[in-house]
């Protein structure tokens, strides 16, 4: 019997369904023949027809931001055997965890003349907040190759094995210049998982952390590097709080970083 | 005793993001039909409040993963007009570029995974008839060319890393650009005969007074600049003006039942449509030679008032991009000297609307003293068309209605997706002003 596979949607923007649908309409070279071996019971943006469940494996893109998301996150669940989130949205929660920080009635009445209308939750959070989730596939979006790995990876059953290091050891392995060291750039290579061919760099630019913290971040190091290279406490504040700003080691930092004294929060 | 009937889909499958249908009949006649938007709003207008300017391409990607490039041309180019920077005529051709590999890849998708299937009466893509597979082959190459095109321009295919405002990071190296014109080429002639074969579908018998609204411009097929224009279908022009009046003729409404704004155009709250069948009618004077010729072949009298001849209008649309990217790949002889304009940050405000795959995206920002963005508004094609796509929805149904609840059901939802709702887009975004 070929793997049974569904593919859900909760806030997010499609790019990482996008990557999955690229993965497997270019049966690139990684995934191989994979595709045909595979059963897509569920994924509503690409086929009308819906398999019953359970299946073997839930794919999961976006983050829970409404009271209705958290009942149908534990059905999905219910019915998966393995459960993968895929992206920033799903594993930390999305640009959108920004929310977070401030006060939801000031984001919704930004937003919509009638607030009433609109139920969301306070909070825009990962699903590992909500459920146990098998294995995380990092992002901003996921990287079609990667995603490769990991559909290989359950199909024959074993755990997906995928770097844990920083972006700085794609950039010295394609002997890309270090825009931080050469340019004075404020990059978060150093302290960012590594899945993306540290393009940005390779494109004399920072890294902004699509892929969320590596395995042992020191950001409190990092910044206070750059600052003491001139860049303010403010700019790198944004820096780390963007497309996985609700990952632990951003959030902790930015918290940091924006207290008056630069004391780590207690 | 009155028969009501019910049709509702809680779910709509082949769309991006998440939607539903609601239809009530009462005796005949159509009480309600709505298309219900209930994905959960992400609210973007105030993600990028307090933002520097130069992240702000970054952060509205995310707001499509289908279209993030349409997002970053609109806020790059408003922020420049708030900055008062000017770009250069290169800069402007690795744009268009750019932009072409997102409608090459969107409209692929569109056409052959999403749309078609409701022709060849097959749930999608992975269950269409052995003789389809050509077809869907050759569409899944054109999707992946267009991939290809926003990797190399781009950085890579979803979320771009190589847009900033004032141009690029890095001009792309001329190698890797020239060697997209193989492909570009039988992107050409693929979309030739894309063109040649969907125009054979079966349409339903169904012209609507369509307005139309999209970008014209006086050089080129609409992408990255032009006025707003308005126009029926019988060829009337209603509207002409510069981006800058946008928001005085165009009003956004919330509904109970969406969390998308619906946009009307003032005074009278006109219901209007954007995207390809917009563009077609209100350009077509404007396509590339070989594009102007497979529009003028399709046999269609345009501008059509058939939502479901759009799959035709998006066909034509991959040769005008194909054509268009192909011409200008083969003009870059060499990275730009200057691939970006520098710029300080400043107090400002400007809006910009640009062509995304789906039709007009309206940008305004305001930079405060601080260099950071003050206020954020952000319209997607979408939201625009959702109450024209509500009117037709009412005006098809009693055409439908003498066919069982399934298959009633299932036309309504073949038209729904003739118009390629991005819902992620639409729900998204939405304003007040303070």
């Amino acid at each position: 019997m070929p793997p049974r596979i569904a593919i859900y949607k909760f806030a997010s923007c499609d790019g990482c369904q996008m990557q999955l649908l690229d993965a497997i309409g270019r049966a690139r070279p990684q995934l191989g023949d994979l595709a045909a071996h595979l059963e897509i019971e569920h994924f509503l943006e690409a086929r009308s027809r819906i398999g019953a469940g359970p299946y073997d494996v839930g794919f999961v893109e976006g983050s829970v931001s409404t009271p209705d998301d958290v009942e149908r996150l534990e059905e999905i669940r219910r019915q998966c055997r393995f459960l993968v989130t895929i992206g920033a949205c799903a594993t930390a929660g999305g640009i959108q965890a920004l929310r977070n920080w401030a006060h939801i009635d000031d984001f919704v009445a930004a937003v919509y003349a009638a607030p009433s209308f609109i139920e969301s939750l306070a909070t825009s959070t990962p699903i590992a907040d909500h459920v146990a989730v098998d294995f995380e596939l990092r992002g901003c979006p996921i990287d079609p190759g990667q995603l490769a790995q990991v559909i290989s990876a359950f199909v024959v059953g074993r755990r997906p094995r995928l770097p844990g290091y920083a972006v700085c050891v794609e950039c010295k392995a394609q002997g890309t210049v270090c825009v931080a060291v050469a340019k004075g750039i404020a990059c978060l290579g150093p302290v960012t998982q590594a899945g993306c061919g540290a393009i940005c760099p390779a494109h004399d630019r920072e890294c902004f952390g699509c892929y969320g913290p590596d395995q042992s971040p020191n950001l409190v190091s990092l910044t206070g590097f750059y600052e003491r290279h001139g860049a303010s406490r403010e700019s790198l504040g944004r820096l780390v709080q963007s497309f996985n700003a609700w990952a632990p080691e951003f959030r902790t930092e930015h918290d940091r970083l924006a207290a008056s004294d630069g004391a780590p929060p207690t | 005793m009155s028969r009501v009937r019910k049709l509702s889909v809680k779910s709509l499958t082949r769309v991006e993001g998440e939607g539903g249908l609601c239809v009530r009949v009462a005796d005949g006649t159509v009480e309600i039909a709505e298309f219900n938007i209930y994905e959960p709003p992400r609210f973007f207008e105030k993600l990028v409040v307090g933002r520097e300017v130069r992240e702000v391409p970054d952060i509205v990607a995310r707001i499509c993963g289908i279209c993030p490039v349409a997002y970053q041309m609109s806020a790059c180019q408003a922020l420049e007009q708030a900055l008062g920077i000017e770009t250069t005529p290169a800069i402007a051709a690795l744009r268009r570029i750019l932009y072409c590999g997102e409608w090459i890849q969107s409209h692929s998708l569109h056409v052959h995974l999403l749309d078609a299937p409701d022709f060849l009466g097959c749930e999608s893509g992975f269950s269409m008839p052995p003789e389809r597979a050509p077809f869907l082959e050759r569409g899944l190459r054109m999707k992946q060319i267009g991939s290809r095109l926003i990797e190399v321009l781009g950085g890579r295919a979803v979320h771009p890393i190589n847009v900033t405002v004032g141009g690029f990071y890095k001009s792309p190296p001329a190698a890797e650009v020239q060697a997209l014109l193989p492909d570009l080429e039988w992107g050409i002639a693929a979309a030739e005969a894309l063109v040649a074969e969907v125009a054979c579908f079966e349409f339903p018998d169904f012209r609507q007074p369509h307005e139309y609204v999209a970008v014209r411009a006086d050089d080129e097929y609409p992408m990255n600049h032009g006025r707003v224009v308005a126009m029926t279908v019988a060829g009337r022009r209603m509207l002409d003006i510069p981006v800058a009046d946008y928001e005085r003729h165009f009003r956004e409404r919330q509904v109970p039942h969406s969390t998308a704004l619906h946009s009307l155009i003032e005074p009278d709250g006109r219901a209007y449509l954007c995207g390809p069948l917009a563009r077609m009618a209100t350009s077509r004077d404007l396509l590339p030679p070989r594009a102007r010729r497979a529009a003028d072949a399709s046999g269609i009298d345009w501008p059509s008032g058939n939502p479901f001849q759009a799959i035709v209008a998006r066909a034509i649309e991959l040769v005008a991009a194909f054509e268009e990217a192909a011409r200008i790949a083969g003009d870059y002889a060499a990275p730009l000297a200057v691939p970006r304009i520098e710029y300080a940050a400043k107090a400002g405000e400007a809006c910009h609307a640009t062509e995304a795959p789906r039709g007009l995206l309206y940008h305004r920002y305001r930079i405060g003293d601080d260099g950071l963005i003050a206020a954020a508004a952000i319209v997607p094609p979408t939201s625009q068309n959702q109450a024209r796509i509500e009117a037709d929805l009412k005006a098809y149904l009693p055409t439908v209605l003498d066919r069982d609840d399934a298959d009633a059901t299932r036309r309504c939802e073949h038209l729904i997706r003739t118009y390629d709702p991005c819902i992620s887009c639409a729900t998204h975004f939405l304003r007040i002003e303070r």
